[in-house]
């Protein structure tokens, strides 16, 4: 453990939903020289707090310190330093109205995904899956010549 | 009752206590100093600069152990204070900081005096706060407080708008916080005791390695107890002295880039660590590989994020000291002090081979020896402060300090131009005893425009100046590492030090010898009035012994010598 270099992790922390409370903890991974790999948050249902999900990198010392130092925010109530988790990540893809729309169709669909919006100039697909699958779907899509490409930070939900 | 946001301000600062609050007004804090100035619960004293206010409450705080808090206003008041929040920050002094802001309307629009004050001050606060209407304003100021002095104390700011500060609200000081998100621990695992005690028990060179938390956490009656009931040798840190007391004959000293030889040896071959309240700070550790190589480390600290962020750790324990120590000490009843006996000889001899010495002069004032000469003088009674650098190395070398709270310095982001002001806080905390800022030529005249504020309130500090003409401790990194190339570090061109004294209503001395040294020294203290000891020493004077930075703690340069014939070696 302690020599796995720069393993890829999954962390959540609960806060108090109060103004700054992104900019203390986006601030602390700033300041101490930790990684954002990337980031969501949103409010948690019914509740005063809201749910920040970080996919970071770090071995096992910086985990814990980047664990520790969150805690020690006023704001934060919770750590959590996903083992067994569940995590998705949302992505949309724009491509030209010219292409294949059935190929797309297919390679979304292949991603549990599909075609969420078809304009006069532009097609989107939308694909909700475990990370590694997304930058599959990504791959796969690149070689139809997407116009833009938006992916969110992951959610994950311990086991 | 009803009233403004600026006299809740008042109001919460006297519930909680405060006799003496530091500052400097501005437009967007004007309404609270008109409160202040309508009130008699607390007195304020005028610095000259925001930066010194905030110094100046800090030393007030770890004179007494209580909130310091000082007072600014937006913008450039507020930047001018970063500087003593980030100090206070560094070594864990619980602060209130209470800076004025634009009103509310105004935020975001780059208004005159308008700076993001939460923004900038977020990685140097323990937490800030700003207020967002008059109805938050009493909670935030109870949290304040108690965010300060709970925990792992620290400064914490309360920005506040002005219009914030105009409204009428009710006003009622809550008896009580809740912050469920906020939960420190003070009492330590029992289980973890329990495992740490065994450990003791076992070792056969254990060390207490005393760090500025076990004054923190007023713990010295308690380390001292644990100390003479096991007869484990100690050794502090530069925020501990004081701990053991200089007496003391388990204290080998300080250790860390500047430490003696039996404290650095003592933590180079340890077998057990027992650390109290310290850090692991660069400054103590040296080449961290190299250091406590052979030991198992107990490591008790309030603050989680302390423990095993630099050393691997095989007994944490998250507490106060106090009440950790506290808990130990029954399960030490019978412990076999002798145990140790070969491990204190072995150390006392370390401490023989190399003394804490230097070589004295009778041409010139030695450093070393003005310092050891305030301790003959004024010793136990009087309170040390400091600024950052060469003086302050033999300061904590030399000095006889014999209880906690006596010695105040900029320890973790080391300040120059902390000592005057700090030195102003704890003399009116404490207007009896003798308070001593010992500074150097180049730090002096970061704050010196404290002078002022000294004499205007007649509170009279004495400054030790030991001048070198250099700034010193660059100047010794040069002639080591940088072949005497002496960039930017001769200060041969100075201020008249007496001149400038009494300029601003002080006294001034102008010292070349011992006998005047004395002199001075003694009508100083008689006149009770700011003043200058404006102290010629030896200006080639190095800090020995010294750990180049990153070297191993035992790889020591070490001071010379006076043989048996007579010669320096």
């Amino acid at each position: 453990m302690a020599n796995s270099n720069n393993e890829r992790r999954v962390i959540s922390v609960v806060v108090m939903n109060e103004s700054s409370v992104l900019a203390r903890v986006t601030a602390l991974f700033a300041g101490r020289g930790y990684n954002i790999e990337s980031l969501t948050v949103a409010p948690i249902p019914n509740s005063d707090k809201s749910h920040i999900t970080i996919e970071t990198k770090g071995n096992a010392r910086v985990m814990e310190q980047i664990t520790k130092q969150l805690h020690k925010l006023i704001p934060v109530y919770k750590v959590i330093e996903h083992e067994e988790m569940v995590e998705k990540e949302m992505v949309l893809v724009k491509f030209p109205i010219g292409t294949n729309m059935s190929d797309i169709a297919a390679l979304a669909a292949a991603y549990n995904g599909g075609i969420v919006n078809v304009g006069p100039e532009m097609v989107v697909a939308q694909v909700a899956d475990e990370p590694k699958r997304v930058k599959h779907f990504i791959e796969a899509a690149e070689r139809y010549n997407p116009c833009e490409i938006v992916r969110g930070g992951v959610v994950a939900i311990e086991r | 009752m009803q009233m403004s946001g600026a006299q809740m301000v008042c109001e919460a600062i006297i519930a909680e206590g405060v006799k003496t609050v530091f500052g400097y007004p501005g437009g967007a804090i004007m309404h609270v100093y008109d409160e202040i100035y309508k009130q008699n619960g607390f007195e304020h004293i005028l610095t000259r600069h925001e930066q010194a206010a905030v110094h100046a409450a800090d030393g007030y705080a770890r004179a007494t152990g209580e909130v310091g808090v000082a007072m600014v206003t937006s913008g450039p008041g507020f930047t001018n204070a970063v500087t003593g929040l980030a100090t206070a920050y560094m070594d864990s002094i619980p602060l209130v900081v209470i800076s004025g802001q634009v009103p509310l309307s105004l935020i975001g629009t780059d208004g005159f005096q308008e700076i993001d004050a939460v923004g900038i001050s977020r990685p140097c606060t323990k937490h800030n706060f700003l207020v967002r209407s008059l109805e938050e304003l009493p909670r935030i100021l109870k949290e304040a407080f108690y965010l300060a002095r709970s925990g792992r104390p620290g400064p914490i700011l309360v920005d506040i708008p002005k219009d914030i500060t105009v409204d009428v609200g009710e006003f009622k000081y809550p008896d009580s916080v809740h912050i469920p998100s906020y939960k420190p621990t003070y009492k330590g695992n029992n289980r973890q005791i329990e495992k740490a005690v065994d450990a003791i028990k076992k070792a056969k060179k254990p060390l207490l390695y005393i760090g500025g938390g076990a004054v923190l956490s007023n713990a010295y009656k308690l380390v001292r107890e644990l100390a003479e009931k096991t007869q484990i040798p100690a050794v502090e840190t530069l925020m501990a002295r004081g701990v053991m007391g200089a007496k003391n004959p388990l204290l080998l000293g300080m250790l860390g880039m500047h430490g003696n030889y039996a404290s650095n040896m003592a933590m180079s071959e340890t077998d057990l660590v027992i650390s109290l309240g310290a850090r692991f700070d660069d400054r103590v550790t040296g080449k961290l590989s190299e250091f406590a190589k052979y030991a198992d480390v107990i490591h008790i600290d309030i603050d989680p994020a302390n423990i095993a962020k630099l050393v691997d750790v095989d007994y944490p324990i998250v507490g106060d000291v106090a009440q950790v120590v506290q808990k130990m000490l029954p399960m030490l009843e019978d412990v076999n002090t002798d145990r140790y006996q070969a491990w204190r000889e072995i150390l006392k001899r370390y401490d023989e081979l190399h003394p804490q010495s230097y070589v004295d002069s009778d041409e010139v004032i030695k450093p070393q020896w003005a310092i050891e000469r305030l301790g003959e003088l004024v010793g136990e009674e009087a309170i040390i402060t400091s600024d950052v650098g060469q003086h302050q190395m033999w300061a904590a070398q030399h000095y006889p300090f014999d209880r906690p709270r006596q010695w105040i310095n900029s320890g973790g982001l080391g300040t120059m131009g902390f000592g005057f002001p700090a030195a102003i806080g704890a003399k009116r905390a404490y207007p009896e005893k003798t308070v001593i800022n010992i500074t150097g030529d180049g730090s002096i005249l970061m704050n010196v425009q404290e002078l002022v504020t000294a004499a205007e309130y007649k509170i009279p500090v004495i400054n030790v100046i030991l001048n070198n003409h250099f700034l010193g401790m660059v100047r010794q990194w040069q002639t080591f590492f940088y072949e005497k190339r002496y960039s930017e570090t001769d200060l041969t061109f100075q201020p008249n030090w007496k001149a400038l004294a009494q300029a601003c209503g002080g006294i001034g001395y102008d010292v070349t010898t011992k006998e005047e040294f004395d002199a001075a020294l003694k009508d100083a203290m008689a006149q009770n009035k700011v003043c200058f000891m404006n102290v010629a020493i030896d200006r080639f004077e190095n800090v020995l012994p010294m750990v180049p930075a990153g070297g191993a703690l035992f790889n020591m340069m070490l001071p010379p010598k006076i043989e048996n014939d007579g010669e320096e070696k």
